[in-house]
């Protein structure tokens, strides 16, 4: 039965063999509709090439681009950014990544890392100066927390920041990290001497031209390629007070953001996902081996079957998480529980479809190779499965196994 | 500067397209969307209106989901909607279509500009631009690839097989647009949400003063006696080439006027 045509007769769509559009509001397709028409125009004629020569030439002009359609920091309220539902920005998470991993987390780490950092836990000041331009893709910012030496365990990172008169003195270098080379903008997170002894985890607000800051390019990367990452090294960066977060202390901080970014990657894996199943039906109707098209053979509906109930059990579990967040009922061990189911499916099935391929599989004339070895970096980043496994284990036990 | 933008809900092409027991469009039983051609005289409307000022009203005639063309409209930018639906339109031809959008631009009354498409990627009639303008009594200049407005005046280029004429119009004017006028834009997030807070305003045919008895399938001057499936397409013609290759691919190319 057709919800909204109740007279209809209901049809089957292979993109969406159990037809979730049917729960998603009219208003949710249209922001749908237009991040894809973004993605059509500017980003999928090129993105093979961007990932081949490993660079992305265009990140201003995209970014100018991707404000103005409303997408950086579009679930944030006011300060120029859209203001739109969890469920809004994960259906643009999904669309972005279907074009390219590396194109999402420019987005992501835009949108839910920086912009998020400032809005949650930034001073007035920080917020009226940054966000506006950030919301626009006038400015970019980055996320600093991952270290060379510290990634699953941030909370032993050696990067400190120091008093000295009025001013703090930040030392120390993050690794991994995203659109760093072409910020304007870093958060970085550092540890400062405790008022009771001890230390504590503070957010630093970084402009990136400021004396000792540098943030050199990672080469040599097979993964993200479409993506700037970078090292951020901090060689006695001397901040006034107002760039410190003024309250947020501890890991808390960070990880509260890092909440937000993940919660994109759910839906995000799927659009990778949805991408290489899309080049993989077409072409096992079109490959012809045997006298018949591959896809008439019972191994390769075995595959496309799986990836498609795949495809559909991931995208119910990010539609309910999203809908909880939305209703503000969102726990982070449940955030865990999508990152590491989705991105883990979409991993397999972006192998299974290079599989259908074949010698095809590993060309960037399809979209499937690319697709693959991004999701391996998305496979790790912003939470190992390891990690997201046991987080999903001490929520079943109680018993944290790695603390 | 006023503008009302006529807009058609139409089946959406990508989908299955039926016809009705009575030979009409079967516009219930599947997805419809903005016709394609109609976006380009929104986006060249919301280009006027950005550059002088003024209001841009979309108006369609259609059933409950034609309220969707109105929408992507407002999405689009455009400030207001205005939706003729009654039950006794089903089934009206082209004659009576120009008749409800004729009285219903005379309702909204204090109009500068009408623009239209190029034809509806349904019906594809492409008269209904130059029976309104006959019926509202002002210019009509169709096929636009170009408009500007300036003094008082539309001037447009219409692009012909072998030349290019550049025709004014003195306003309120009919124009219709062609789909190489502009790149129509897609809806912003802060257009989607706005949308929802624009005003549409539904009218049927005695809001309009327009008798029943005159539109619909009964009064229609035309009829569909009959319909069936285009046959699957055939196998492209073969050029071998005997030395004359390249001339016979230009008189091809020439004959389709695709040169």
């Amino acid at each position: 039965m057709n919800a909204k045509h109740p007279g209809r007769k209901p049809s089957l769509d292979p993109l969406d063999l159990v037809g979730i559009d049917d729960v998603l509001s009219d208003e949710e397709k249209a922001v749908r509709a237009s991040v894809r028409q973004l993605c059509d125009k500017s980003i999928d004629p090129h993105v093979a090439e961007w990932f081949e020569s490993g660079e992305l030439p265009v990140a201003r002009e995209l970014a100018k681009e991707l404000g103005d359609l409303g997408l950086l920091g579009m679930h944030l309220q006011g300060y120029g950014c859209a203001g739109m539902s969890a469920v809004d920005y994960g259906l643009a998470c999904l669309e972005l990544e279907a074009s390219d991993s590396g194109i999402r987390s420019l987005v992501s780490v835009q949108g839910s890392l920086a912009m998020f950092a400032i809005h949650r836990w930034g001073s007035e000041e920080q917020k009226q100066e940054w966000l506006p331009r950030m919301a626009a893709g006038d400015a970019i910012g980055c996320f600093g927390l991952t270290e060379p030496d510290y990634g699953s365990d941030p909370g032993s990172m050696r990067t400190h920041a120091r008093r000295d008169g009025d001013d703090w003195v930040l030392d120390g270098a993050k690794m991994w990290i995203t659109n760093g080379s072409i910020a304007d903008v870093a958060v970085v997170w550092a540890k400062v001497d405790g008022d009771e002894g001890g230390s504590e985890i503070r957010g630093f607000v970084v402009p990136t031209d400021t004396p000792g800051f540098s943030a050199p390019l990672i080469k040599h990367k097979m993964s993200l390629r479409a993506s700037v990452s970078s090292e951020l090294v901090l060689d006695g960066v001397r901040l006034p007070q107002s760039a410190i977060f003024p309250e947020v202390r501890g890991l808390k901080g960070p990880l509260s953001c890092l909440n937000e970014a993940r919660y994109g990657i759910i839906w995000g894996s799927l659009g990778a996902a949805r991408s290489s199943f899309e080049a993989a039906l077409a072409y096992s109707k079109e490959r012809v081996q045997f006298d018949k098209p591959i896809g008439a053979f019972q191994l390769t509906q075995s595959k496309l079957a799986q990836m498609s109930t795949e495809l559909n059990l991931g995208a119910l579990l990010a539609l309910h998480l999203g809908r909880r967040k939305d209703a503000g009922t969102l726990l982070p061990q449940q955030v865990s529980v999508g990152k590491l189911n989705n991105v883990t499916k979409a991993l397999e099935i972006c192998r299974t479809a290079r599989t259908i391929l074949g010698a095809n599989g590993i060309s960037l004339e399809y979209p499937v190779i690319r697709h693959m070895n991004n999701l391996e970096s998305v496979l790790t980043y912003e939470g190992t499965p390891e990690m997201h496994t046991l987080v999903v284990g001490q929520a079943l036990t109680g018993e944290s196994a790695f603390r | 500067m006023n503008i009302v933008v006529c807009v058609k809900h139409v089946p959406d092409a990508q989908s299955e397209r039926t016809f009705n027991e009575d030979n009409t469009t079967d516009r219930e039983g599947v997805d419809g969307l903005l016709s394609e051609l109609d976006e380009y005289p929104v986006e060249a409307a919301l280009q006027l209106v950005d550059a002088a000022q003024g209001e841009v009203t979309v108006l369609t005639v259609g059933p409950d989901q034609a309220a969707d063309a109105i929408k992507k409209s407002l999405q689009m930018g455009a400030h207001r909607g205005v939706h003729v639906n009654d039950a006794a339109i089903h089934g009206s031809d082209a004659v009576a279509t120009s008749l409800i959008l004729a009285e219903a631009i005379k309702k909204i009354g204090d109009v500068d500009l009408v623009l239209t498409g190029l034809a509806s990627t349904d019906g594809t009639m492409s008269v209904v631009p130059a029976m309104l303008a006959e019926r509202l009594g002002l210019p009509q200049v169709t096929v636009a690839s170009e408009l500007t407005v300036e003094g008082g005046k539309a001037t447009i280029r219409r692009d012909g097989d072998v030349a290019s004429e550049t025709i004014e119009a003195s306003l309120p004017a009919v124009v219709s647009v062609t789909d190489q006028i502009n790149e129509p834009r897609y809806p912003s997030f802060k257009g989607i949400m706005a949308a929802k807070k624009k005003p549409v305003e539904t009218w049927s045919l005695a809001d309009l003063g327009v008798d029943a008895g005159s539109v619909g399938l009964d009064a229609a001057w035309t009829t569909v006696e009959s319909f069936e499936k285009r046959p699957p397409r055939q196998k492209g013609q073969i050029v071998t080439d005997e030395g004359d290759g390249g001339t016979k691919l230009a008189q091809f190319l020439s004959a389709q006027k695709f040169i």
